[in-house]
């Protein structure tokens, strides 16, 4: 590998402009398989959710899961995708995961076309298609250390052939590994928002592979692209992609060739490989799935979908956005809200703001502390969590008894007052505090010094030692003006 | 005609590999000869014309057949896993898989 | 439900009832037992299929206990369906739970489904008792059941002869009365070819108007299942039961198929009847004959019989040995030694799953699977299989403008009589030239029926078929009957069971 070298914050390396796609897949949150009535279950025993369908057996037939054509156009329609007639194919490929050695899936003609996705930096990426198609068996490989090179023997385990998925197509707009990370995030925060699936990449429910590839900055001719598998992770998308723009680089730059593969990331070596089997191009002989009939979604179904869809994180976060006025937020409110709505909490932010509460502490609250626990957050009772922040707002409690009130109101529920009451928390009020604070100045007269000269990072120093004498009991906010107060 | 659509020996050899077979060279070389006379015979709809004509991928003109999103039981797996040809911890056991998914 | 208690039931038919009608309305009356009905066909397969092999298995035990459970409901008093008692012979295609279903193959030997086709459950539902599976060309792949990797089945008439594929075993087991009634699949005339050359009547629904569910498939957009049957009356009776609605199929039509029994009584009068030239054409002479006599006794009858030329009809084969095998290439690539039937062991899953295909598939399987891994390929999609499909088109655009002018369509079932075993298996074009008849009502979905008319010179049966549009099946059948009461006595089989 050659030596680093400085990208610019576009992403462009050096003269090179990385181009980007990526190829999501998602499982659908059905009840059941896409074209068997076997429940739809990720962690039971092997085989235990198989039928003569899914099964692939002689004589089966696919019937289609009407819930699974809905959240596909859930899907779609978020995406701004055109919904369109669409048929299935047979993609002909052997290996043991697949019962039919086909999958059932969709080709020339797909049931979301031509979308976009918007990115909180305002960048945009088209979406080529969204459409539907069957999942494979989980293959284990045995021996070899559990990977496929050195295995001695691999089971197969159909519980999630024939699961749901949609695959989701960008067009190769994205220019940068940081770009590409937010949009796999803004595209799982969709995901979820369809409630069309839980955009797990960790458990593999959203699976994410990138095509890289580079070309001269300022030229518009696509490069030789590489496909890029085996991404866990966000974290581990934006190393691959930053991994593959350099190898790419380094070989165009040598004279090579970039050759048109399909790499596996290698989380611990932190490289892409190629794989090991000679690369014969697939010939999948697609043709449209004689077992199955079209799917043509009427306009009335269509608009049924779209109303059912609520509102999707962009619009979520600008809701937020606007409840601190017309001017666009600062990159720590903007961090807050992003964080937010990612977590499904902002329906307590507008709900807090709306009865009185100042929006930046909610939503620093919030950001902060309740999404730290983030299912606890979804199922507080709002009414109690407002009473709260009324109480800090109107000084009953201090910034540390809040957090400390709020801690247990995740966790066991209950009355914020009452639960103030019986741990003896009580903010202190403002003429205690001064005493505090002077008897705080009074011990520490040379830092005391300096702070009025002008080292402000001395603020820390005495608004801890307050804290602390006051067991935090003081807020913290109300000593900062205090201590500014008294310098003068 | 013959020759127009001719099945060489080596495009039966491509597509025995296509469609996972295994043929020995006498069976490629008969095969080829019998291939290629059948498509000599089935290309003659080749130079039909057929412009402008859609293709019948089904003969009824069915659309939108689905089922409700609902749970029906599942095969016995003992049942099923009796008919396998291997079998280990409630699995199907295969040699070792020598290539990648695509 | 049909009820055939008797004469004067409502829906009862006149006409030839058939022997498998015959049995069903003595179980219903209670004057004959399924029990003794079953034992009776048990020995008449004893007797005679060892030298005709039409069955892969019989089912001794199951078809007994089965007959039990049906003399159990008459005798409680309940109603065991139209066809009571009636043992049927089920083509090896078809799943049976726990009965070994091996589509003739050595690729499924053993494999025992866990589960019944839909049509299974009707037949049981409606009270019959599958006795045996019968034998089939590998797949349902071949016109002479030559192809079956458990050994040929011979032509009763001659048992030097074929008698048709792929349903040959079917055929055969009607024909020689080892059962009353036998289940086939035709997707390019296996239902059809068979009965004409072994003198039974044959019949292949409108696509979409019988479930496939738990049929193994061949080709997805042509198969559909049908019964072999001694007289039309039957044909039409059992159809009514395994037709319909099946949400296990997506292919299957929703709306509620028409039934035909009732049909059967109304003669031809005022019929318009189209003798297809296409049809005809090229069939040997006494083939022709038996044809143009029909023709003949139709317009006796009273219907309006003209010629009528149907060129689009000559570029079926083609089409159809394009789209069947690149369908069926597809569907038998499940056949791979993981999850069931035969593994041939090897270093890799690649080299294990080419060597099972290797060995578990015959020569006629592995040619149709080549072809249309072939005509699927990058390449050459569009010259062959996309052009197929359109072809399909063209003939089934042909057929409206023939059906604006004619109710139904008649011609030859196929081209020859039986011809000896082994006279045509090395050369497969002149073997596939016996579907030139049959394979545009498959192409189109339509249904055709063969009805045996009589025989040759050697005394070998020969077939006439009657093709109707989609849906059409009620008037198929009305002149159908007609033809059927035309007909030539046929002579029984050499071979027979007593």
């Amino acid at each position: 590998m050659s030596g680093g070298r400085a990208k610019t914050q576009s992403g462009e390396t050096g003269g090179w402009e990385p181009v980007i796609g990526l190829e999501v897949h998602c499982e659908l949150k059905t009840q059941t398989k896409l074209f068997c009535s076997c429940r739809n279950a990720f962690g039971d025993p092997p085989n235990t959710n198989i039928c003569p369908v899914c099964l692939g057996l002689p004589g089966s037939l696919p019937v289609l899961n009407i819930r699974a054509v809905e959240y596909a156009m859930r899907i779609g329609l978020a995406l701004h995708c055109e919904i369109r007639p669409s048929v299935f194919h047979r993609k002909n490929y052997f290996y043991p995961d697949m019962p039919k050695d086909y999958q059932v899936s969709q080709y020339d003609a797909p049931i979301n076309v031509e979308g976009w996705l918007e990115l909180p930096d305002d960048s945009r990426v088209r979406i080529e298609r969204a459409h539907m198609e069957e999942d494979t068996g989980k293959t284990s490989h045995i021996g070899g250390g559990g990977r496929i090179h050195d295995a001695d023997h691999s089971l197969v385990d159909y519980n999630r052939a024939g699961v749901p998925l949609v695959e989701i197509v960008s067009k190769p707009d994205i220019r940068s590994s940081g770009q590409a990370r937010l949009y796999a995030s803004e595209l799982r925060g969709i995901l979820v928002a369809t409630g069309a699936s839980d955009g797990r990449m960790e458990e593999g429910s959203m699976r994410v592979d990138a095509n890289v590839s580079v070309r001269p900055a300022g030229t518009f001719e696509l490069g030789t692209r590489c496909e890029i598998k085996n991404l866990n992770s966000l974290r581990s998308l934006g190393r691959a992609i930053e991994y593959e723009i350099e190898r790419q680089v380094g070989l165009l730059e040598a004279g090579d060739k970039v050759i048109q593969q399909t790499r596996h990331w290698n989380e611990d070596e932190g490289v892409t490989v190629a794989l090991r089997s000679k690369e014969e191009a697939f010939d999948y002989r697609y043709f449209p799935e004689p077992d199955l009939v079209p799917v043509v979604p009427d306009a009335g179904w269509q608009s049924e979908v779209a109303a059912s869809l609520g509102p999707m994180p962009a619009e979520r976060r600008d809701k937020l956005a606007a409840l601190f006025g017309p001017e666009p937020v600062g990159r720590a409110v903007a961090d807050q809200i992003a964080t937010v709505v990612e977590h499904g909490l902002d329906g307590l932010v507008t709900a807090a703001a709306g009865a009185g509460i100042d929006p930046g502490r909610v939503l620093a609250r919030t950001a902060n502390e309740a999404a730290a626990e983030p299912e606890a957050a979804r199922r507080v009772d709002v009414a109690a969590f407002i009473a709260l922040m009324r109480m800090e707002q109107e000084g009953k409690l201090s910034a540390t008894q809040t957090k400390t009130v709020l801690g247990e109101l995740l966790e066991h529920g209950g009355d914020p007052a009452e639960i103030a009451r019986r741990r003896g928390l009580e903010a202190l009020d403002t003429g205690s505090l001064s005493v505090v604070v002077a008897e705080t100045i009074a011990a520490h007269p040379e830092e005391w010094q300096r702070f009025v000269d002008g080292e402000e990072k001395l603020m820390g120093f005495f608004t801890g030692h307050v804290m602390r004498a006051t067991a935090g009991q003081a807020d913290g906010k109300a000593v900062a003006a205090e201590l500014i107060r008294l310098r003068g | 005609m013959a020759a127009d659509h001719g099945l060489t020996r080596d495009d039966a050899a491509y597509v025995a590999r296509l469609a996972r077979i295994d043929l020995t060279d006498d069976e490629l070389d008969r095969y080829a000869v019998q291939l290629a006379g059948v498509i000599a015979h089935a290309a003659e709809i080749a130079a039909l014309d057929t412009e402008g004509v859609e293709p019948t991928a089904h003969p009824l003109p069915l659309r939108n057949v689905t089922r409700a999103d609902e749970p029906r039981p599942s095969l016995d797996r003992a049942e099923v896993l009796a008919q396998a040809p291997a079998v280990e911890d409630g699995r199907f056991s295969v040699p070792p898989i020598l290539g990648e998914a695509p | 439900m049909t009820g055939l208690g008797g004469p004067g039931a409502p829906g009862a038919p006149s006409g030839r009832p058939g022997p498998a009608l015959d049995i069903a309305r003595a179980v219903r009356a209670g004057s004959v037992s399924a029990l003794e009905t079953v034992e009776r066909y048990l020995g008449a397969i004893e007797e005679v299929d060892g030298e005709l092999h039409a069955f892969v298995s019989v089912l001794h035990e199951s078809a007994r206990r089965e007959a039990g459970a049906v003399d159990a409901k008459v005798a409680g008093g309940d109603d065991p369906g139209p066809l009571a008692g009636v043992p049927v012979a089920v083509k090896d295609n078809m799943c049976t739970r726990g009965i070994p279903t091996t589509c003739s193959s050595r690729i499924l030997e053993g494999w025992c489904p866990p589960y019944d086709a839909t049509v299974v459950q009707r037949l049981r539902a409606a009270g019959a008792i599958v006795i045996g599976k019968t034998n089939l060309d590998e797949f349902a792949m071949g016109s002479s059941t030559e192809n079956s990797a458990f050994g040929v089945t011979r032509n009763p008439h001659d048992p030097g002869r074929v008698p048709g594929g792929s349903s040959g075993g079917s055929a055969v087991a009607v024909a020689a009365g080892m059962a009353p009634l036998a289940l086939g699949s035709d997707t390019g005339g296996s239902i059809r070819q068979p009965a004409a050359l072994c003198g039974v009547v044959g019949m292949k629904p409108t696509y979409g108007t019988v479930s496939r569910y738990g049929l193994v498939a061949f080709a997805s957009s042509l198969d559909q299942i049908g019964p072999l049957t001694t007289t039309v009356t039957e044909s039409a009776v059992v159809f009514d039961v395994i037709g319909g609605q099946d949400p296990l199929d997506s292919t299957c039509l929703e709306r509620p198929v028409p039934r035909t029994v009732t049909a059967l009584d109304e003669g031809v009068e005022g019929l318009r009847v189209g003798v297809v030239r296409e049809l005809v054409e090229g069939v040997d002479a006494g083939v022709g004959g038996a044809v143009a006599a029909a023709a003949e006794a139709l317009a006796g009858a009273g219907a309006n019989v003209e010629e009528v030329s149907v060129p689009e009809l000559r570029h079926g084969l083609p089409a159809y040995y394009i789209v069947a095998p690149a369908e069926a290439s597809s569907n038998l690539s499940r056949y791979d030694g993981v999850r069931y039937g035969l593994r041939v062991e090897a270093d890799t899953a690649e080299a294990m799953n080419a060597a099972t295909r290797a060995a578990g598939f015959g020569p006629e399987v592995k040619r149709r699977i080549l072809l249309g891994t072939y005509a699927l390929s990058a390449g050459y999609y569009e010259a062959y299989y996309g052009q197929a499909q359109k072809v399909r088109t063209l003939i089934i655009d042909a057929l409206a403008a023939a059906y604006q002018r004619f109710d139904v369509l008649v011609g030859a079932t196929t081209p020859t009589t039986a011809f000896a075993i082994g006279a045509k298996v090395d050369d497969p074009w002149a073997m596939y030239l016996s579907d030139v008849c049959t394979v545009p009502s498959n192409l189109a979905g339509h249904p055709a029926i063969s009805i045996p008319f009589g025989s040759d010179g050697s005394g070998l049966p020969i077939g006439v078929q009657v093709l109707a549009p989609a849906l059409g099946e009620p008037v198929m059948f009305q002149v159908a009957a007609v033809v059927e009461s035309e007909a030539p006595v046929l002579a029984p089989p050499r071979v027979h069971a007593p």
